[in-house]
């Protein structure tokens, strides 16, 4: 493990080192391609500049996903009790992914203006597919044998939801999210290209043409940073809330020692 | 064929509000696989009694309409033919059927959830079973963390505190080891002794279902009919070597390769 870490490491190191002696030797143009310390120089001279606006996207992000699971939740849920609104519904949703997003990107800011509520609708739109699929998957894979044991029981339609189908597609629900933090990203750049004030992606489409290239990589950097982190979170998250899925993952992690089977 | 379909002509013999069973000349089919296939008679003219407190154990060759029957008998579906008269019934797998996310002591309360308790009045009420049954100290334990015998109990027990008079087994031990299973056949003869219900008990286990029954019907190949019903008076707790079981298991397995 430990191996493994130092050559992932390594790796990187060395990526890095080549691209700074490139810079360097091959007489490229700091305005073309900066070089890693000069990044490294922009995060830390620009820190105030950058936090600002990343703290925008950053909004847009979280607050996209969190717009494009309640929606995603409300629909698969929907879909699943009943079978006609599926029939109905399903093609449209498959649609609603053949969206050319950034031909539509600048038509929804031109229409909500330059403020949030584009870039939501837009973040929202991209990451509502991703989400709505595994969620809507995991609640129809649910063990028909395990409906025909709630229904012995007596158990309502609803009831079986509760107590049964809601908690087996928590996993599926969780995929949807974690997939859906990569397109976040780029649907929340993607929208501030499209029109905005402030924000990363704004940030970079004016430093380009300032020639400020290192502040432009070093907002990129930010961005993939805080894209890893969020699925990070999420994986944790996913652990806690819906630790069965993976049992080799929880007793790794820990195990409760259990008490001797006294039949055995 | 020994049965045929008809309205039944004599008075229930079960006191079907007590808790018993009688199925007559029950009659499912089903339609074949591919289209314009035939379609499948899985039982045709089986008639049970089961009177309160009895089990009676049903055994068969592989697909002669065993699981059928006990969903016929649990009213999840309905016979295209014949008579129905069984108490509230609950089902119990071969498979477990577990919940993968929660603990044993509310996978065991899962009935109860479904008939309206409370998260807190379903564990009240399956703690002192789980106590009672050998799982002490597994309140919490999910299903992973459980061997396959324990998990088979706690699916009895749910099955159990469901509440209804009729249990229906369907090869409840069928995935278990040799060894595991003769366990759980002893545990499940105890568990009735201390909780009396009336069982319908489907198996492929000649043995097991003499062990544990006090009625054994042999199902014929599909379409599945009676063809012998053996009365196993011998006294509990049994054994396999008692001389009245091993006759009567040469007599099933006759009738069976017959």
């Amino acid at each position: 493990m430990a191996t493994l870490t130092m050559i992932s490491l390594l790796i990187v190191a060395g990526l890095i080192g080549a691209w700074e002696l490139y810079t360097h030797v091959g007489g490229v143009d700091e305005f073309l391609l900066p070089a890693p310390s000069a990044v490294a120089e922009a995060l830390v001279e620009d820190r105030g500049l950058l936090w600002e606006n990343f703290v925008v996207t950053a909004g847009e992000i979280g607050l996209g996903i969190g717009v494009a699971v309640a929606l995603a939740l409300a629909c698969a849920v929907a879909l699943h009790f009943s079978a006609d609104l599926r029939r109905a519904l399903y093609p449209l949703l498959v649609g609603s992914q053949t969206i050319p997003i950034p031909i539509v990107a600048p038509l929804l800011v031109a229409w909500l203006g330059f403020g949030l509520a584009p870039k939501l609708a837009i973040v929202a739109l991209v990451c509502f597919f991703p989400i709505v699929v595994p969620t809507i998957d995991a609640l129809a894979r649910v063990d028909a044998d395990l409906r025909k044991l709630m229904r012995s029981f007596g158990a309502s339609r609803w009831q079986t939801f509760r107590l049964v189908e809601a908690p087996a597609a928590l996993p599926g629900l969780f995929t949807g999210a974690k997939l859906s933090v990569a397109f976040a990203t780029f649907a929340a750049i993607l929208a501030e290209q499209s029109g905005s004030e402030n924000g990363l992606g704004h940030l970079v489409a004016q430093a380009i043409p300032q020639f400020e290239t290192a502040r432009a990589y070093a907002a990129v950097l930010i961005l993939s940073a805080f894209a890893v982190a969020l699925f990070g979170l999420l994986a944790l998250a996913e652990r806690r809330l819906a630790p069965w899925h993976r049992p080799g993952g929880v007793l790794a992690v820990g195990e409760r020692r259990l008490p001797v089977d006294p039949h055995r | 064929m020994q049965t045929r379909i008809q309205a039944p002509e004599t008075a229930p013999a079960t006191r079907i509000e007590a808790g018993g069973v009688r199925l007559e000349g029950v009659t499912k089919a089903f339609p074949g696989r591919r289209r314009g296939a035939d379609e499948v008679i899985a039982l045709q003219g089986v008639s049970l009694q089961a009177a309160p407190g009895e089990t009676v154990a049903v055994v068969g060759p592989s697909g002669c309409g065993k699981t059928t029957l006990l969903e016929i008998a649990c009213g999840l579906i309905a016979p295209d033919g014949g008579t129905v008269d069984a108490a509230p019934a609950a089902l119990m797998a071969q498979r477990d059927l577990l919940l993968p996310w929660a603990g044993a002591l509310d996978n065991a309360g899962l009935a109860l959830r479904a008939a309206g308790a409370s998260r807190e009045e379903a564990r009240e009420e399956a703690r002192p079973l789980l106590r009672d049954f050998g799982l002490e100290g597994f309140e919490r334990a999910r299903p992973h963390e459980l061997s396959g015998g324990m998990r088979q109990r706690v699916a009895f027990l749910r099955t159990l505190l469901s509440g209804r008079p009729v249990l229906c087994l369907d090869e409840p031990f069928g995935a278990l080891d040799a060894i595991t299973r003769h366990e759980m056949q002893a545990w499940l003869a105890g568990a009735l002794a201390r909780e009396p219900r009336t069982v319908l008990l489907v198996t492929h286990d000649v043995e097991e279902a003499l062990v544990l029954a006090d009625r054994v019907l042999v199902l014929s190949p599909r379409p599945g009919h009676v063809v012998a019903t053996l009365e196993v008076g011998a006294p509990r707790p049994r054994r396999r070597t008692d001389p009245e079981l091993v006759a009567l298991r040469e007599r099933a397995l006759q009738e069976l390769r017959a």
